[in-house]
């Protein structure tokens, strides 16, 4: 079997054994659902208060957050395997078992656990895209929607990334860290709102560190029409997303060296 | 028996969990980065907000500064967030090895109730220290000194706070208990927990200082048992509430340890005759 049919054959697999508690998978939703929703209130309680920041309407804050929580939905859906690395497979030695499979590994573990309450957040993340629209006034044109589908698949790649990252940490620690999440939650946190908010050496993390701001800030700065407060010429957006992509491609040399240095636990 | 023999026991229980979880330090250092980028972003975001509106005075009761210090101090005092029960007690529960404390000779509610205080404290306190070096000293150090906690606005403030932390401290436990009641019923407190977090994490005033949330909600904010966990000792320490309504704080807090102690006792006390004891 090839390598993309045997994803899906893998990502079924999945999906089907959650179905098998309908209940559970539909709370479990709910939950996301609503444990992302909350952030919604802060920000509309801050608009609600101050009017505006600095002078971005609600309407386009709603992009980015909307942008930024669709992309962690997919990546997060796809990529549990790598965040319980330590603790489901390093601690139990049954990563050894995916080693021994004649299968890119990345694949096994993407397809080992897809998990279908992420779908709360994805819902979510569309709600406040529409909200924005309304809001904002965005004209959907097809380069508008192109764009935004090229910054949503390079943020999937940036928070893929991230969890790929994670993953390659728990080779040294043996266990998941906490410590992650300063990146995978704390990034979808920072990058909900405009760039131009925050103080210039965070801006800098944000571009050239952890690009969250290619995927995020200027391609919505260009689905906007707006001008960068900051400077920054407007065809930046357009070819931003792809440092997600190669971000992705550094985490995965990242991981194969913590491959090469992999000794099973022996349990 | 002397009252001091009485309590031993319940004591004995609140240490040794205390002991035990002051081991787990990688986890509570690695907690401790994850909520210091969190506050350092929500200060950011506070910043902008605050600077970009000629009005912020009048727009709000809260001063930027005393909204960047709440934030510190509310990812200081983060475990006292009820999320889950006390997640001995769900093993106890799973293993039946809860039988066990059914059969001591002792009060079940008030062992549980020592053993999780034990649990909350024993992740508080090293957390409150590490977030106070970080962002009333290293901040400062480090030229962000807009940035950081600032001291509380008098002795007595300082004092009261105090008091209303350890309050806070029950009143989470207190919390806690009637989610282990409810792991204990439903076997599972999962499902509950989801639904409950979000409430949880916008009433306590963690999400955003109850006080910039929409005016008209001001009075609803201020009575609801939430509030006793961050919101109530925030406002003491700004000295927000001085005096008379200090101690009305305060005995809001007593009045909801109080009322849901007695409910979880009283929902323990049915589940336990109802408990089939998992075998083993």
């Amino acid at each position: 079997m090839g390598s993309l049919p045997l994803f899906f054959r893998l990502m079924a697999a999945s999906i089907s054994g959650q179905a098998r508690y309908p209940a559970s998978a539909l709370l479990l939703t709910v939950g996301q659902f609503l444990g992302t929703g909350i952030e919604v209130i802060a920000v509309w309680a801050l608009f609600h208060r101050f009017g505006e920041v600095q002078g971005w309407a609600i309407g386009e804050v709603a992009l980015f957050y909307g942008l930024v929580n669709c992309m962690f939905a997919i990546a997060d859906a796809l990529g549990r395997g790598f965040d319980v690395l330590g603790t489901e497979f390093l601690r139990t030695g049954t990563f050894d078992r995916l080693l021994l499979r004649p299968r890119p590994l990345a694949l096994q573990l993407m397809g080992n656990d897809v998990r279908v309450s992420r779908l709360g957040r994805l819902l979510q993340g569309v709600i406040v895209l529409v909200f924005a629209t309304v809001q904002a006034g965005i004209a959907w044109t097809p380069g508008a929607v192109a764009l935004a589908l090229f910054a949503l698949a390079g943020g999937v790649a940036l928070f893929l990334g991230i969890l790929v990252l994670q993953g390659t940490l728990s080779f040294w620690t043996v266990e998941s860290l906490e410590i992650a999440n300063v990146l995978t939650y704390g990034g979808v946190q920072a990058a909900q709102y405009p760039l131009a908010l925050y103080a210039q050496w965070f801006r800098r993390v944000l571009t050239f560190i952890v690009p969250l701001a290619c995927v995020a800030y200027y391609p919505a700065l260009a689905i906007l029409g707006k001008p960068d407060p900051l400077g920054a010429p407007g065809w930046v957006g357009m070819v931003s997303p792809l440092a997600g992509f190669v971000f992705l491609a550094a985490a995965f040399g990242a991981w194969r060296i913590g491959l090469r240095r992999y000794a099973s636990t022996g349990s | 028996m002397s009252p001091r023999d009485l309590l031993r026991p319940y004591a004995a229980a609140f240490v040794s969990r205390f002991l035990q979880m002051l081991q787990y330090r990688t986890a509570a250092l690695a907690g401790f980065a994850t909520q210091c980028w969190w506050g350092g972003i929500k200060v950011m975001v506070f910043a902008a907000f605050y600077g970009g509106s000629a009005i912020a005075g009048a727009a709000s009761s809260m001063s930027l500064a005393q909204a960047i210090s709440y934030t510190w101090l509310a990812q200081g005092l983060l475990v006292l967030l009820p999320w889950l029960g006390d997640p001995e007690v769900a093993q106890a529960v799973r293993t039946g090895a809860v039988a066990y404390d059914r059969l001591r000779p002792v009060d079940a509610y008030a062992l549980w109730f020592a053993r999780s205080a034990g649990w909350i404290a024993a992740r508080l306190l090293p957390r409150m220290a590490l977030m106070a070096a970080f962002a009333a000293v290293v901040l400062p150090l480090a030229g962000l000194g807009e940035w950081a906690w600032q001291p509380p606005a008098n002795a007595v403030a300082g004092v009261a706070f105090l008091l209303s932390v350890v309050l806070a401290l029950l009143l989470s436990t207190a919390m806690v208990m009637l989610l282990n009641v409810a792991a204990t019923a439903a076997l599972n407190e999962r499902g509950i927990s989801a639904v409950a977090t979000p409430v949880v994490i916008v009433f306590s005033g963690n999400l955003l200082p109850l006080a910039l949330l929409p005016d008209a909600w001001q009075a609803a904010l201020l009575v609801q048992p939430l509030a006793g966990l961050f919101d109530i000792p925030a406002r003491l320490y700004f000295g927000q509430l001085s005096g008379w309504h200090a101690l009305r704080g305060l005995g809001l807090q007593c009045f909801w340890i109080v009322a849901l102690v007695a409910f979880g006792r009283l929902a323990m006390g049915r589940t336990m005759r109802s408990l089939q004891v998992q075998g083993g």
